[in-house]
């Protein structure tokens, strides 16, 4: 016993004195730190974001200085306004052009005094918008019910007319901007979602003629452009029936739009019923579900759920091909802008800028938010499976 | 792109062909309420809607005198914007009655497509626009220029056919939108920018400085524009064909809108017979006795539709040149009405 003590006793390795107090190093924490660590964290990082920030002061600038400090805002008086000026020597966006030609970007041609339909239009839509992805909302079935039932047959009245009633009929020839884009839009979605399901539920059943409709319908679609679904349906279908059926043009293209979506979106809630284990159908089988039930109760709000961000992705995706209707002469959104920029009493080398980074705005907002939505959405519904 | 439209064209043809026991069109305009006319959706001075969403132009105004005539009113028109590629399509399918959008008489257009082209209503070319800093006064002073033409359009090969012919040398610079050669030519990459005429001088207006340009006189293609009806159904023909020639003629007698009423009580037979005071011409054609007075009072003669659209009057100061009537030195020509 005795050794052990004078073992700890004359064995330096234990330190006497108190070391001398130094500074935590310069290092993890702080604003320098932290650039270290996410930005300069090697050579090539380094490299790389010197680049990017370089690139970001190359281009903003110019870019704010075109739309912001040299733009013009105001002018009635046409392309004078938006002219060099010995103030302005090189001026950039011409916004008084965009507030000129405002109302023909969203309503087209529609006629002047009948534009109040559009407007009650644009708020119903709102209203079904928000019923609709608003989850938390009162109703919801019936949010469901008048977005995809009341809210097509009330727009149809409201913005085509029915005599009937005093509602001056309006061609569909008259309609252009924002509002056609939104039908457009709103139509492929609208249909697509149910024609969707059943057709992705017919590529999986058991009944040979109804799955090889589906698969045909489907394939087919989906291995042709929409372009061509577009202009088959513009250029080709009134050859083919006599011209008191003929449907209108842009019925034609919302016929060949919903097709075209419904295949897709077929493909994209496929997905989401494959994703389904056997086990689920086994269970709804042993509690004595019918095929119908099955799905009703318990496959698709499974399968719908995990298919939310892609089903969002296709909307977006469909919202930004609407633009292709411009080619079969119908006037969406940027085709307004494409008729206003060529219009000689506006006529300044900045107007075609302006009117395609007016485009570009409202696009990216639009298509923005709706991503945004779709990630609200996701993390919302995901909450379950991070447990 | 090109051959797609003209297969679907053909075969549309080809179709109609099959099936055109179709009723009378003016029969079905009238029992309609309406005239469908295609236009240009987006020319500026020939067809577009304005900020108010009014229908404008050249185009567009010859639609309305053809409502002008059968209706009595200008405004029952419907005008349906179509695209380079579905223009005819829609004509033979029956969409539109009459397809007054800019287009170009040519051989083919009247045979294989099945269509009647009416009437030269607009002599339209490839022409050039110079900075008038250049001091040049014809297209033959371009040797060695360099001139700034859209890819693949005609216009860059009758550009190097015009050269070729006349022996000089040729730099020519392509690009491929119409934007872009005219922003290269704004900054002086090119001495020289051609298109056709009628585009010309709405482009010369995006320039920086419109007023430092000059438009050259000489004009290197034909670009001819005509009225289209379909083929099988001569009345309709004859009265679209008749209503443009009528505004010719009206300008050529002095008749305008402002002075229309007091020509039908001239004593001048021609006057007389233009505006029904003698004869039944206008019955003829299945329209009213005063079919003209109609359309110059609601629309105007030709001189005066050109002039406020695409002429002096408008933003486009477009010159009269080829358009400018035979007796003064141009090249329309209206037959008699007798």
């Amino acid at each position: 016993m005795s050794d052990m003590a004078t073992t700890t006793d004359t064995v330096l390795f234990v330190r006497t004195q108190r070391a001398e107090r130094v500074a935590p190093p310069k290092g993890p924490r702080g604003p320098l730190g932290w650039a270290r660590a996410h930005l300069f964290s090697s050579p090539f990082n380094g490299l790389l974001t010197v680049l990017i920030v370089a690139a970001i002061a190359w281009v903003v600038p110019p870019l704010l200085d075109f739309l912001v400090f040299h733009a013009v805002w105001s002018g009635d008086d046409g392309r004078e306004a938006c002219l060099a000026t010995a103030q302005n020597p090189d001026p950039g966006a011409c916004w008084a052009f965009v507030r000129t030609w405002i109302n023909f970007f969203v309503y087209g041609p529609y006629p002047m005094e009948e534009r109040w339909r559009v407007n009650v239009f644009f708020a119903l839509l709102a209203v079904g918008l928000v019923w609709m992805m608003w989850l938390d909302a009162p109703r919801r079935d019936l949010g469901a019910a008048y977005f995809f039932l009341a809210l097509p047959a009330a727009s149809v009245v409201l913005l085509h007319g029915l005599p009937m009633i005093g509602l001056e009929t309006i061609d569909t020839a008259l309609w252009g901007g924002v509002l056609v884009t939104l039908v457009v839009a709103t139509v492929g979605i609208v249909v697509s979602l149910p024609v969707g399901v059943l057709l992705a539920l017919g590529r999986r059943s058991e009944m040979p003629v109804v799955k090889l409709f589906s698969v045909i319908f489907i394939e087919f679609v989906r291995g042709v452009p929409l372009i061509t679904v577009l202009f088959m349906a513009s250029v080709m279908l009134p050859l083919f029936v006599p011209p008191a059926w003929s449907p209108d043009k842009l019925m034609r293209a919302l016929v060949g739009i919903a097709i075209f979506s419904s295949a897709y979106m077929a493909e994209v809630v496929r997905a989401g019923l494959q994703s389904i284990p056997k086990g689920q159908y086994e269970a709804a089988a042993a509690l004595g579900l019918g095929y119908w039930r099955t799905l009703a109760l318990v496959i698709l709000p499974q399968a719908l759920k995990v298919t939310i961000p892609n089903i969002v992705n296709n909307a977006i995706a469909l919202f930004k091909d609407t633009t292709l209707v411009f080619f079969v002469g119908i006037f969406d959104f940027l085709r307004t802008i494409e008729v206003a920029r060529n219009d000689p009493a506006w006529a300044t080398p900045v107007t075609s800028f302006t009117g395609y980074a007016f485009a570009a705005m409202c696009y990216f907002v639009a298509c923005h938010f709706m991503s945004r939505y779709a990630s609200g959405v996701e993390r919302r519904l995901g909450a379950a499976d991070r447990r | 792109m090109k051959w797609v439209s003209v297969a679907l064209a053909v075969a549309g043809a080809a179709l109609v062909g099959l099936s055109s026991a179709s009723a009378a069109t003016l029969d079905t305009v009238k029992a309609r309420g309406v005239l469908n006319c295609g236009a240009n959706g987006q020319l500026p001075g020939f067809g577009m809607p304005d900020a108010q969403g009014v229908w404008t132009g050249f185009d567009v105004e010859m639609c309305r005198a053809l409502a002008a005539a059968i209706f009595d009113d200008p405004d029952k028109v419907k005008f349906i914007p179509l695209t380079a590629k579905d223009r005819f399509t829609a004509l033979q399918s029956g969409d539109v009655d009459v397809l007054i959008r800019n287009t170009t008489w040519t051989l083919s257009r009247d045979t294989q497509l099945g269509l009647n082209a009416t009437m030269i209503n607009y002599y339209d070319g490839q022409g050039f626009i110079v900075r008038k800093s250049l001091k040049l006064n014809s297209a033959l002073e371009l040797n060695d220029a360099a001139v700034c033409v859209q890819q693949g359009t005609t216009s860059e090969l009758n550009l190097s056919d015009y050269f070729r012919t006349n022996k000089m040398r040729l730099k020519s610079v392509t690009f491929a939108t119409l934007d872009e050669a005219l922003k290269a030519y704004d900054t002086g990459r090119c001495d020289a920018y051609t298109t056709d005429a009628s585009q010309l001088y709405s482009v010369r207006l995006k320039l920086a400085k419109p007023e430092d340009h000059v438009v050259l006189p000489e004009v290197i293609s034909k670009e001819p524009f005509a009225a289209f009806v379909r083929h099988g159904d001569d009345q309709w023909f004859d009265i679209v064909k008749w209503v443009q020639f009528a505004m010719v003629n009206a300008e050529e007698f002095g008749i305008g809108q402002s002075n229309v009423d007091e020509m039908v009580s001239s004593a001048n037979p021609e006057i007389k017979r233009l505006l029904g005071s003698e004869g039944n011409y206008g019955e003829q054609l299945g329209l009213t006795k005063d079919w003209v007075v109609r359309i110059v009072k609601k629309v105007g003669n030709y001189g005066e539709v050109f002039d406020r659209t695409i002429g002096q009057n408008s933003a486009l100061k477009i010159a009269r040149g080829q358009n400018a009537l035979w007796t003064k030195g141009g090249l329309m020509y209206a037959p008699p009405v007798r």
